[in-house]
């Protein structure tokens, strides 16, 4: 089987359903689109040969051949579409709340959800959008993109590049809109054709017969939205590279300075002052809805910062640090500076910063301080000199205290919870003077103390969350989505309209097509046809 | 500034009579027995009072947005209540181009239907919290609203399509279905009707309930049914719950809204058996008769048509416009919150319906129910998903 | 035409399309594994056992140790152990002693250890090592710089650097001694003498 040649002198390649050239039917090819017995031709594709449909098939046929299909197509969107909503049932593992008892999703879920949670983390559906299953429904959904579309879009354009405006009579008769009117002459015929032109047809002439078009750039829509979505999908691809995409996250304490990760410590970033802004309770706009809600209203969160450079190359605590940026981070506001972004995503304020201690008699019912001291939480000294001669001396410090089966330790190395040993030196004593004190508790080692230590005054400050961002693939998706949506645009607000003026001895055969809109053609042929003797053309597809 | 906010709901409450006066013109134009309702009178005066609403409606958006100094966009009630503006604007484009009466007799009570469901939850203007105070509240949400507004129009024609196409004469799969959709139109209305009764009434009974070993208070403005877990009648002469809410509804509201939804369920359910016995048959079999003169074909190309518009939209709001909010704000531009992936179900399917329809010859009937069932999904995204799946996007 | 021609023709189009369809479905097919290896194998760690050691300059804060900063080139020729641990973290405490046993006899032949602290307050850290009475440098990573260029994740985590500075080792989790002196015998240098520093 070689080249089909038609009847008008057209070769048609194999499996092509109506010719190229001048539409007419391929004999024994009408049953791949379901032509047999039906009045009106299907003019998918223009009824041109997709690539897939071959004989002598090898496995990559086959394999090409099922993923040409759109049915195929259609059934992985079903099955992406089915995955997608499963995930959704109970919050996904990166959603458990941080407040929860167990953050553990083997824990969390069949607390929480009871069996059905137990079965939803068995099946895997908590962390459903990076198992390897729904990627390879993404990712097949892929393949068939590129395969559909290479398939389709190659005979497509021969077809319509093809085209004659002289078609086969059958092709004409078998179309949706159609209408047959004897005795026309050409002077009519060609009114008609002017006003089509007016419209911004395209006409075409042979041997008497017209054909108009307009809006064929509107086929190709589909397959520029599928080059939109391939180039997604390679971004997602590229994303899930090192050097493309980087993710961290650093917390800043107020008055901090810390490498920022993922910067091949290159760059610091220092803390200034952490802010949050809060409505006005008084605001006579808000005043009902924060009546309501009794709550306060976070207006803004943001991180005061400066970006430093480090200048040496090797890593080195010393290193002399130069400054890139001082600005302020937000949230919808984040700072961008070389190729990294950082976004305020978060803040803790259970620190303390320093507290502040006097020293007073045990006895002294005024509690008159003899001298106050103050201690930095996060650098503490070792030893404090008092008025008086007193010393005192910090001999533990945990940062952050809990009392565990081996006595006192401390759980992190940030002051959330802090708590001493002192030792007191009184100037006539030789011995020091053991007191423990931590929030809520004031110790009295030997219970023979004279001196006794209190907290007067304290500082807190606030640890701001920043994500780090450096994301190369952004354009790439940004390439991608643009075009998807000049494709999309392309293929759904414009149509492909076609008209056939086909002379048949003295009557005119009049026929048109769509791809979509059918109500707008027939408004295009109505009034084109106005004041003729031409019969408008009726729908044969007869819905009704 | 307090001036305004009043105006803005005067504005409102204006667009809402007028459009339901469209209705009923819109109502009288169905009799009509000139075909081409181009020249009807009736028509031109529906869609005039229509136009008059949908501009109503607007300085009731404008006024709003300038007496809270932000695009009144951050709410479940905003929000609704643009949508049900979006199906206004998206009916009154396609009424110019299509002429189709009987559309405004559809697509205007479901604008009414969405807007009294908005008016159900706080209306009241609040501030706008730190992570929506970006100029892509507007951009986002306004061109996601437009474009479920013109796919909403699909769903109108899809369902007035399989109301005249749907036999009544057997009872089948097909009508039972059709009635499901019916029935679930129902409930909205029971929803509305249980909520405005028990507000117009005063009805509040408050519950306290340990949360953590803390005690927390919850205040129903509906008769409790379902009550929170281990609940205390704080309010006295209220009805007292029947059961408690189980404890894998999640949130702390979760007992007020499973209350609600029985509420609506119980209303919406009397509604309908009340239109049945009335009718005396199915609701769809009631309606089919007054369709006479609805064109098939006409139905089934403003469908796809407003898909065809309807689908880049989404994509520009729901997808795009979304993906660089959220880059901007919350440091990616995708994160499988429920609510974007709802988003993308909803693109999924809109794109398999394209798909259906364009390579496999998926016209007519079967068009219709797909352009029924993405509706319904928009639906789900923008109440379950916000009231019950709660995630970044609940700010209801 | 004639007759062979033709299958000639079609021939050469079979094979043509053949090729074609092939090289798109094996593009693909490696971009799907691809996509589904590095999905998998999501591991932020840069620097893996083969690779050498990147270098640093820490600050030393063990009284008991003569050295003011140090640089892990510094170490070269010898075998390095680089921990990094806080004062905080039970199983960083348990190996300590066993750090400093074997560090009196290993120093000599050639063995450094490194203790990264990851940045406490200094006063901390020097109740510590009086407790424990440690002797081997400690480094105090206040900037957290040594502790992302490593990308530690739990503690204690432990790099066994060979004399040529090549990581030999990466050990999460606590070492008994017995342990300890298996990888010391690892990275020990060869022919290492006393008087070389």
């Amino acid at each position: 089987m070689g080249k089909l040649k038609c009847e008008c002198g057209h070769f048609n390649p194999t499996g092509t359903i109506l010719c190229e050239a001048c539409g007419k039917p391929i004999e024994g090819n009408q049953h791949l689109d379901g032509n047999d017995k039906k009045k009106l031709l299907n003019m998918r594709y223009d009824g041109s040969a997709r690539r897939s449909i071959t004989h002598n098939q090898s496995i990559i046929d086959k394999i090409w051949r099922f993923f040409s299909s759109v049915k195929v197509g259609v059934w992985l969107i079903v099955i992406a579409l089915v995955a997608s909503a499963l995930g959704t049932i109970f919050p996904q593992e990166m959603y458990i709340p941080p407040n929860a008892p167990s953050r553990d999703p083997a824990i969390y879920y069949e607390a929480q959800y009871g069996i059905l949670g137990k079965i939803y983390y068995q099946l895997g559906l908590h962390n459903v959008y990076s198992s390897w299953w729904y990627m390879l429904i993404l990712a097949l959904l892929g393949v068939s993109l590129v395969i559909c579309s290479i398939d389709r879009f190659v005979p497509l354009y021969r077809a319509l590049k093809m085209q004659k405006p002289k078609r086969h009579e059958s092709f004409i008769s078998r179309q949706r809109f159609y209408s047959k009117t004897d005795h026309i002459s050409d002077e009519e015929i060609q009114q008609v054709v002017k006003r089509l032109q007016a419209k911004k047809y395209k006409i075409k002439s042979e041997d008497g017969h017209y054909f108009a078009e307009k809006g064929r750039f509107s086929r190709w829509g589909p397959y520029v939205n599928h080059i939109g979505l391939i180039i997604i999908l390679l971004a997602a691809l590229l994303r899930q590279t090192s050097f493309m995409y980087l993710d961290e996250y650093v917390w800043v304490r107020e008055g901090e300075l810390t490498v920022i990760p993922g910067t091949k410590n290159e760059f610091f970033i220092e803390n200034k002052q952490f802010i949050i802004e809060t409505y006005d309770e008084n605001d006579e706009r808000f005043k009902e809805a924060l009546e309501r809600t009794g709550g306060e209203v976070v207006k803004n969160y943001q991180t005061d910062v400066v970006i430093y450079r480090a200048k040496d190359s090797v890593v080195d605590s010393d290193t002399t640090l130069e400054k890139v940026v001082e600005g302020e981070i937000r949230m919808n506001h984040p700072l961008k500076f070389a190729s990294y972004t950082l976004y305020q995503s978060g803040f803790q304020s259970n620190e303390f910063t320093s507290m502040s201690f006097k020293l007073y008699e045990i006895n002294d019912a005024d509690e008159q301080a003899i001298d106050v001291f103050t201690v930095d939480l996060m650098d503490p000294l070792p030893e404090y000199e008092l008025d008086n001669g007193f010393r005192v001396e910090l001999d533990q410090y945990f940062p952050d205290y809990i009392l565990d089966d081996e006595g006192p330790r401390s759980e992190t190395m940030y002051p959330r919870n802090p708590a001493f040993v002192f030792k007191v030196f009184p100037p006539d004593q030789e011995k020091p003077e053991i007191s423990f004190l931590s929030i809520g508790q004031n110790i009295d080692a030997t219970g023979e103390n004279n001196y006794k230590l209190g907290l007067v005054d304290f500082n807190t400050h606030y640890v701001s969350g920043l994500t780090v961002r450096r994301d190369y693939t952004l354009p790439l998706f940004g390439l991608g989505a643009a075009i998807f949506m000049i494709g999309v645009i392309q293929g759904m607000y414009w149509q492909h309209r076609r008209v056939w003026l086909h002379r048949k001895g003295e009557s005119l055969l009049l026929a048109a097509h769509t791809n979509k809109n059918w109500f707008g053609l027939k408004k295009d042929i109505t009034e084109a046809i106005e004041d003729t003797k031409i019969n408008m053309v009726i729908d044969q597809e007869e819905l009704n | 500034m307090g001036n305004l906010a009043t105006v803005s709901t005067i504005m409102l409450y204006t667009a809402f009579a007028l459009y339901s006066i469209a209705t009923v013109i819109f109502g009288v134009t169905i009799k009509d027995k000139d075909k081409r309702s181009k020249k009807s009178l009736s028509g031109i005066i529906a869609i005039s009072v229509t136009i008059i609403g949908f501009i109503a409606q607007l300085s009731y958006f404008i006024t709003r947005w300038i007496a809270a100094g932000h695009p009144p966009l951050s709410n479940l009630f905003e929000f609704m209540t643009f949508l049900g503006m979006s199906i206004v604007l998206a009916f009154i484009i396609l009424y110019f181009i299509y002429r189709v009466n009987v559309l405004g007799l559809f697509a205007l009570p479901i604008a009414l239907i969405i807007i009294a469901y908005a008016m159900m939850f706080p209306t009241e203007i609040s501030p706008l919290v730190a992570s929506l105070r970006s100029p892509w509240l507007f951009f986002h949400v306004s061109t996601v609203s437009l474009a479920q507004g013109v796919l909403g129009i699909s769903f109108v024609t899809g369902l007035i399509y399989l109301i005249k196409k749907v036999d009544q004469t057997n009872k089948s799969k097909k009508t039972r279905w059709l009635e499901v959709i019916i029935y679930i139109l129902f409930i909205f209305i029971g929803f509305i009707v249980s909520t405005m009764s028990f507000k117009l009434a005063n009805y509040e009974a408050t519950f306290e309930f340990p949360v953590d070993g803390r005690t927390s208070t919850i205040t129903y403005q509906l008769p409790a049914i379902a009550g929170p877990e281990n609940g205390q009648l704080i309010t006295e002469g209220a009805m007292d719950s029947w059961f408690d809410t189980p404890k894998w509804f999640q949130g702390q509201d979760a007992p007020r809204k499973l209350n609600t939804l029985i509420w609506s369920l119980i209303t919406g359910t009397i509604l309908y058996v009340l239109a049945r016995l009335i009718l005396r048959k199915r609701i769809g079999a009631a309606i089919q008769p007054a369709l006479k003169n609805v064109n098939l074909d006409l139905l089934d190309e403003i469908t796809y048509r407003s898909i065809a518009i309807g689908f880049p939209l989404f994509t520009l709001g729901g997808l795009i416009f979304a993906a660089i909010w959220a880059q901007i704000a919350w440091d990616r531009f995708w994160g499988w919150d429920p609510k974007e992936v709802w988003a993308l179900i909803t693109w999924f399917f809109y794109a398999a319906f394209l798909h259906l329809r364009l390579s496999r010859g998926w016209h007519g009937e079967q068009s219709a129910w797909l352009a029924v069932i993405g509706f319904a999904i928009i639906m789900f995204n923008l109440i379950v998903v916000n009231l019950v799946l709660a995630g970044l996007h609940s700010y209801a | 035409m004639n007759l062979d021609d033709i299958r000639k023709k079609k021939k050469t189009r079979i094979k043509k399309r053949f090729i074609f369809r092939t090289s798109i479905l094996a593009i693909l097919v490696a971009a799907i594994i691809f996509a589904l290896v590095t999905n998998l194998t999501k591991d932020k760690t840069i620097y893996r056992v083969g690779d050498h050691a990147p270098d640093f300059r820490l600050e030393q804060i063990n009284k008991y140790h003569q050295l003011e900063t140090i640089q892990l080139s510094d170490t070269h020729g010898k075998g390095v152990m680089l921990n990094f641990w806080a004062t905080y973290c039970e199983p960083c405490e348990k190996e300590m002693p066993y750090m400093e046993k074997l560090y009196a006899d290993y120093q000599e032949k050639g063995i450094e250890i490194l203790a990264v602290n990851l940045g406490e307050a200094k006063l901390t850290v020097d109740r510590f090592i009086d407790k424990h009475q440690l002797t081997f440098p400690v480094l105090h990573d206040r900037k957290g710089q040594v502790t992302d260029l490593y990308k530690i994740g739990p503690m204690p985590t432990t790099y066994f650097i060979d004399p040529e500075g090549k990581i030999v080792e990466k050990v999460e989790g606590a070492l008994t001694l017995d342990r300890l002196e298996g990888y010391f015998m690892e990275i020990l240098p060869k022919d290492y003498e006393v008087s070389s520093k």
